[in-house]
């Protein structure tokens, strides 16, 4: 098979955003943050309808967008009238509905809805990867940088704030940074689909890890393994990119989960 | 063991954690008010009281996780605390091993790891996994952890909980223990006096307000005290005092004590019943025929009193 220009730029994006998305996953899937990364999520397609209403680059209106949504959500969790479940459901649904009618104002613009919802890899452009690149490097850097205090908040939040950790100011950039992630990899997995690529390879990864740091290198392995296979099939069968990645991540899950079982039992 | 630092003598410095006049309220509920507390360089402080006293809450603002509505909290400029919270259960989806458990918030090198979890009973648990470990394991797991922060104070919250009975009296011993080789200041909370007893230098009783403090001994007799957990408190006190024939290993397992004294009931120097404790855990051979590795309960010697976890 000979790659064209544009399969290269949808393994690299891919591989780019797995890298990313598999450590950030994991924490996702230990402080149980899936809904929070669902709602965030939603909230881009606002961010591309401003980015298209105020004339800016989309992908900065989807970054600002989801980034504001995830600071929204840390000042709401501070009351307890309502639990924060119900708040992350008010609000995601709320700004998937009111970038759906922002967008339907805009009579001109032709906007491809489901290449935003299910992402489309095949369209990744060349400075859209510089900007999963560029933004993606600094994401790993980023959570680099605050994975030993956020392990330990994870663990316990009061071990940690008694034993000096800026509890605080640690969950707050933890937040915006899954805003920024999923704004970087909107354009490749959907806005729909991507808290898939967050917690399934994270999920895969759990059986064969002893320790935190093994899960978050492994979860990156399988998501790069299931953009790869994703990619494989979309152009095999002409299946959208979006869904094809997460087919092939849920079969990873699938096959490992099955494996473990009969493992488990032969021993 | 034979060696209780005297803290006036060994260290003559102030305070290193001090509340002054602290209160607290939940929504206009009143939990705690005008309770001072202190804990100097190597003193073992137990808080006791009964549930909703307050005692956690104390913690707490001792340890900065709540700000006081009054009364003021004074630490020791660049003060380490190791913590044991009340509840540490860590999620079976986060894979932890000891190992990385004991770099969680600081980062001791190897030695430094071997030596708290050799100290605490726990070396041969560094490569297992924490969701593994049984309450007791932990507990001792957690212990190292703070211990390898090197701490000027130790602070636990009930550190006995799903420990059996027997393995109870362990941990506190070996809490005194650390003191004694360390020299940090202890806060610890607990709720049954007579297991604390042998292993702590001050008792402050609150229920509220503070009520007494004082050594044990003098706490166990005060009439607040009494009035608040007597006279279920007043028997097994008894109960617990003539119980020597036996001590257990770190898993629980009866060592037997050969023929050591035993403390009279109250005795003001049961204290130093420690010593011949440590002294004949040497010395696992037993008339009795109880041998180490015979099942983790509790095995009253004949026509002693028993210590099984029902008695209290």
């Amino acid at each position: 098979m000979i790659f064209e220009d544009f399969i290269w730029r949808a393994l690299l994006g891919g591989a780019g955003v797995a890298s990313v998305s598999g450590p950030l996953g994991c924490f996702i899937v230990w402080r149980r943050m899936a809904y929070f990364g669902d709602s965030v999520a939603h909230s881009a397609l606002l961010g591309v309808a401003l980015g298209f209403f105020f004339g800016i680059d989309i992908r900065l209106g989807t970054l600002i967008a989801c980034v504001s949504l995830a600071l929204f959500l840390v000042l709401l969790q501070g009351q307890k009238r309502l639990s924060s479940d119900t708040i992350l459901g008010i609000l995601a649904h709320t700004a998937l509905s009111v970038g759906l009618v922002t967008i339907s104002f805009m009579e001109s613009l032709r906007v491809d809805l489901i290449g935003y919802l299910l992402g489309d890899i095949l369209s990744v452009t060349a400075s859209d990867i510089g900007w999963i690149y560029g933004g993606g490097a600094l994401a790993l850097v980023w959570l680099a940088l605050i994975w030993r205090s956020l392990l330990a908040v994870t663990v316990h939040e009061e071990l940690a704030r008694a034993e000096g950790i800026p509890v605080w100011a640690v969950r707050v950039s933890f937040m915006a940074l899954i805003a920024f992630v999923i704004a970087i990899a909107m354009k490749i997995i959907g806005i729909l689909l991507i808290t898939s690529l967050l917690i399934i390879p994270a999920a895969t990864a759990r059986r064969f890890s002893r320790t935190p740091e093994q899960m978050a290198a492994l979860a990156a392995l399988f998501g790069g393994l299931a953009v790869l296979g994703g990619i494989m099939a979309s152009l095999r069968w002409d299946t959208p990119s979006g869904p094809s990645v997460v087919v092939a991540a849920a079969a990873l899950f699938a096959v490992s989960s099955m494996g473990g079982v009969v493992l488990g039992r032969a021993r | 063991m034979t060696a209780r630092p005297s803290n006036e003598v060994l260290f003559g410095e102030g305070a290193l954690i001090e509340g002054k006049g602290i209160g607290h309220a939940f929504e206009k509920n009143s939990v705690l008010s005008g309770v001072d507390i202190s804990v100097s360089p190597g003193e073992i402080v137990t808080l006791i009281g009964p549930n909703g006293a307050g005692k956690t809450t104390l913690v707490r603002v001792l340890l900065g996780l709540l700000r006081p509505d009054s009364g003021e909290v004074v630490r020791r400029p660049g003060l380490v605390v190791g913590y044991l919270p009340q509840q540490l259960a860590i999620d079976p989806v986060l894979p932890m091993t000891v190992r990385r458990l004991l770099r969680l918030t600081n980062r001791p090198g190897p030695g430094e790891m071997t030596e708290a979890l050799a100290e605490t009973g726990a070396a041969h648990l560094i490569d297992r996994a924490v969701q593994d470990l049984s309450g007791g394991e932990l507990q001792r797991v957690l212990l190292a952890r703070a211990l390898a922060r090197r701490p000027d104070l130790l602070v636990l919250d009930e550190p006995i909980q799903g420990i059996d009975i027997s393995g109870q009296t362990e941990l506190y011993e070996l809490i005194a223990r650390i003191r004694s080789l360390r020299g940090c200041g202890v806060l610890m909370i607990s709720h049954d006096l007579h297991i604390v007893m042998a292993s702590t230098d001050r008792v402050v009783c609150i229920n509220r307000y503070l009520c007494c403090s004082g050594h044990p001994e003098t706490v166990s007799r005060h009439p607040e005290y009494m009035a608040m957990f007597a006279p279920h408190d007043a028997r097994t006190l008894a109960v617990y005092t003539h119980d020597h024939d036996h001590s257990h290993d770190l898993a629980g397992h009866v060592v037997p004590i050969g023929n050591g004294e035993h403390a009279s009931p109250g005795s003001p120097d049961h204290a130093h019943d420690n010593s011949s404790h440590e002294h004949d855990n040497e010395h696992p051979e037993d008339e009795d025929g109880h041998d180490a590795s015979s099942g983790g309960g509790a095995h009253p010697g004949p026509g002693r009193a028993p210590t099984g976890g029902e008695a209290f």
